[in-house]
């Protein structure tokens, strides 16, 4: 929460002795809250008032990374607790649970398939972000499996266990790769703090009740450890923990709550996949900056990180491609030409069904400022003029010999219009994207 | 000290909805269902009361599909084919709260059924089920305006819900609605605003607030999902600090949308790369409902009798507080 120019007012020595260059501290405290001026100005600022200002510059929720330099992966630095407020920022971080007690080509194996799961979807690349190494051996064979997968992949590793030899061994592969420890509770976070201090990993710190989380990260961050993850460990019991995730994240927006304003991290235990989805999903939507997960089917992962893409689109920002001339597949001067958004979804689901009909095709795609078909239509951005004017310069009347164009069978009603403004034939193609593969099948 | 806790104060719940009547409130269901009511965001228990879970209706349509896939309409089995045991099998296989029963078969473009068809359809469903039910017309205003008002006078008593009314053509429906003592769902394609303009407009031909729901259009995922989602947190927002028109609980047909993404129902043979096409379109149904949940959906309409039972168990769950 930022403070008021009054409220740093109350924070200064109230001397006005002009020596910051401002006539009164007033004055000083107005600049200082638009951030205008450095506090340092003031030679007579107490420790206290130091203190406040400087955490008022930080984030409410510290950022934190996890993973080498090329594959960085980051979680908190939220600042609404609403997406239409503003935005949310940094994707909840979706990881992989490996138990070190499997053997080592079925680790291999997995390894290998989680490296695959990636997706192309709207124009993006989604991705996963993590994997997690858990213990269930002894100390040697939990380092063995963190040497085998660090050597195998270069996603962000998490380090489950508790047991201070085995950590400290696995950090030591790690150099370089800003681990993240899972977890330090009341009994171990001594030890384990001081090992994520020394090699400079991130801390998570697992409690069931908020009042002693609180103590942990207060206790973590005295021992040095900057980055830090909460756990809320409510026994899975799935409305409270997403009623502590959300206090977790007013407390740090609220209240500026430090010690809470650390991201979340999710843990999924005991169920089965459809569950992992279904609970991942609500952790997604309510306020998890991680969530580790044991399923990697395809279904499964698709799933879950095109609903990550959803939740953390920007509104003030529909996600658009360029206007201009689209050649699918090999075109020649008498592919047929269709016009649509440039709103991604719409784009790119008219270019799915396009090159599912294997029709060589010129999609023109208009300016629309990211609206979609009918919402650009009754807004005015995808005009008989707006198209007309596209058409002449995409330069497409270069490229084919005849003068046909497809338009969504949504805006029908522009036909006529259409074909006065821009001279050429309209042909009405189907209302749904679905419909364009028999469409163009059946143009002759 | 224990933390002081942050927790948001509101000043107005959620309308509860009632649909359905028994014998001895002039109808023939077995049990009735009352949704919304909620005193706070969706299942945060400690900061207001939420009096009734999210409730299941399961989608039955008058005409065979033609367009669903097979991972669905194999879960479903053969009664798929005939309305009347599709909707029995809803309640006593799938334990579906509700049945929605779309009337498809009533569009121009599609079988446009006559009239007393489609009456016939509601009634042989009144008829062979004792849960609740909904009745959604085919989408076509004309149509719409035609077969709806029938078929609430045919199930009089029955308290069903029947819609959809928008903006442009509420007056008919609402007007029979509210004769034949039912409830409407209102329509509005995923603007606040219209919402509440329509809520307004119902309102004003003397409907009462406890008798509409809002369909505030959603997206299925990766079809923009977010942006319904962003409407429906802004209504309830503003439901929950005051506002009435637009404190009714949430309707979302989230099995009509999720069905149409490729990802539901795309072949592993054609996009390997997604994995097995029963688990995922499944999932797609699922997790749609699962991200609208949190967004305060109060009745979800689904398809597949899987997808049901995994978000049926979520919502117990969920409810445990």
């Amino acid at each position: 929460m930022a403070l008021s120019g009054l409220d740093i007012y109350k924070l200064l020595p109230k001397t006005n002795c002009r020596e910051c260059g401002f006539p009164t501290c007033l004055a000083f405290a107005l600049s200082l809250a638009k951030k205008a001026v450095a506090l340092e100005k003031c030679p007579y600022v107490s420790k206290e008032a130091k203190q406040a200002l400087e955490a008022q510059s930080q984030p409410p929720i510290r950022l934190i990374l996890i993973g080498d330099d090329k594959n960085k992966v980051e979680a908190g630095n939220e600042t609404v607790m609403f997406r239409h407020e503003e935005k949310f920022h940094h994707s909840t971080a979706i990881g992989f649970i490996i138990e070190d007690s499997l053997g080592d080509t079925d680790i291999k194996q997995r390894v290998d398939k989680i490296g695959k799961l990636h997706f192309e979807r709207v124009g993006q690349q989604l991705k996963t972000d993590l994997i997690a190494i858990k213990q269930a051996k002894d100390a040697a064979r939990f380092i063995d499996t963190v040497k085998l997968i660090s050597g195998l992949t270069n996603a962000g590793i998490v380090l489950m266990s508790e047991d201070k030899a085995a950590v400290s061994g696995a950090l030591k592969i790690l150099a370089n790769r800003r681990p993240l420890v899972y977890a330090a509770n009341s009994q171990n976070i001594t030890d384990l703090a001081a090992l994520a201090k020394e090699n400079a990993g991130s801390l998570a710190v697992r409690a069931e009740s908020l009042d002693i989380v609180l103590e942990l990260t207060k206790k973590a961050k005295e021992l040095g450890v900057e980055d830090i993850v909460i756990d809320v460990n409510t026994k899975n019991q799935e409305a409270k923990v997403i009623g502590e995730f959300t206090q977790i994240r007013r407390q740090a927006l609220k209240k500026a709550n430090r010690p809470l304003g650390y991201p979340t991290i999710a843990v999924m235990d005991k169920l089965n996949s459809y569950e992992e989805v279904i609970r991942a999903g609500d952790y997604i939507a309510k306020y998890a900056g991680i969530i580790l997960l044991h399923t990697f089917e395809e279904w499964a992962v698709l799933a879950l990180l095109t609903l990550r893409q959803n939740i953390y689109t920007d509104p003030q920002k529909p996600l658009q491609i360029e206007p201009k001339l689209y050649p699918i597949g090999n075109t020649t001067e008498s592919s047929p030409t269709l016009v649509t958004t440039n709103f991604s979804l719409t784009y790119y689901t008219v270019l799915g069904e396009v090159e599912a009909s294997k029709v060589p095709t010129y999609i023109l795609s208009v300016n629309t400022e990211g609206m979609s078909v009918l919402t650009a239509w009754a807004a005015e951005k995808f005009t008989p003029d707006k198209i007309a004017e596209s058409l002449k310069k995409s330069g497409v009347e270069e490229k084919i010999t005849h003068r046909n164009l497809i338009i969504p069978g949504y805006v029908a009603v522009m036909s006529g219009d259409l074909e006065e403004k821009s001279g050429w034939k309209i042909v009405v193609g189907p209302k749904e994207a679905a419909g364009i593969p028999s469409f163009l099948k059946n143009l002759g | 000290m224990a933390l002081e806790l942050v927790k948001d104060k509101w000043v107005n719940a959620v309308s509860v909805l009632t649909i359905g009547a028994t014998k001895e409130e002039g109808g023939s269901r077995g049990r009735i269902v009352k949704c919304g009511g909620e005193e706070s965001l969706p299942f945060l228990f400690s900061e207001g009361k939420i009096p009734h879970r999210p409730v299941i209706a399961m989608e039955v349509l008058d005409v065979e599909p033609d367009d669903w896939p097979r991972t669905l309409t194999s879960a479903i089995g053969p009664a798929i084919k005939n309305p009347v045991e599709w909707a029995q099998k809803c309640e006593s296989e799938f334990k579906a709260d509700l049945i929605c029963l779309r009337l498809a078969g009533a569009h121009p473009d599609a079988q446009n059924k006559p009239v007393d068809q489609l009456v016939k359809v509601v009634k042989d469903v009144l008829k062979a089920t004792t849960i609740p039910l909904i009745i959604v017309g085919c989408g076509e205003d004309k149509r719409d305006n035609e077969v709806l008002p029938q078929c609430s006078q045919a199930a009089k008593g029955e308290k069903v819900l029947i819609g959809e009314v928008v903006q442009e053509n509420y007056k008919t429906l609402t007007a029979s609605v509210l004769a034949d003592g039912h409830s409407i769902i209102a329509q509005s394609p995923i603007d606040i605003n219209i919402a509440k303009q329509l809520n307004i407009l119902i309102t004003d031909m003397s409907m009462p607030l406890d008798r509409v729901a809002i369909n505030p259009t959603v997206g299925a995922l990766g079809y923009g999902l977010e942006y319904a989602y962003s409407i429906m947190e802004r209504a309830r927002l503003a439901a929950l600090s005051g506002d009435k028109m637009l404190a009714m609980p949430f309707i979302s047909f989230v099995g009509y949308e999720a069905w149409r993404a490729k990802e539901a129902k795309a072949l592993v043979l054609e996009f390997p790369k997604w994995g097995s096409e029963l688990e995922r379109g499944i999932t797609w149904e699922a997790l749609t409902t699962t991200a609208f949940l949190q967004a305060g959906a109060d009745i979800m309409v689904m398809r597949h009798p899987k997808s049901v039972e995994l978000v049926r168990n979520h919502i117990e769950e969920l409810m445990r507080g």
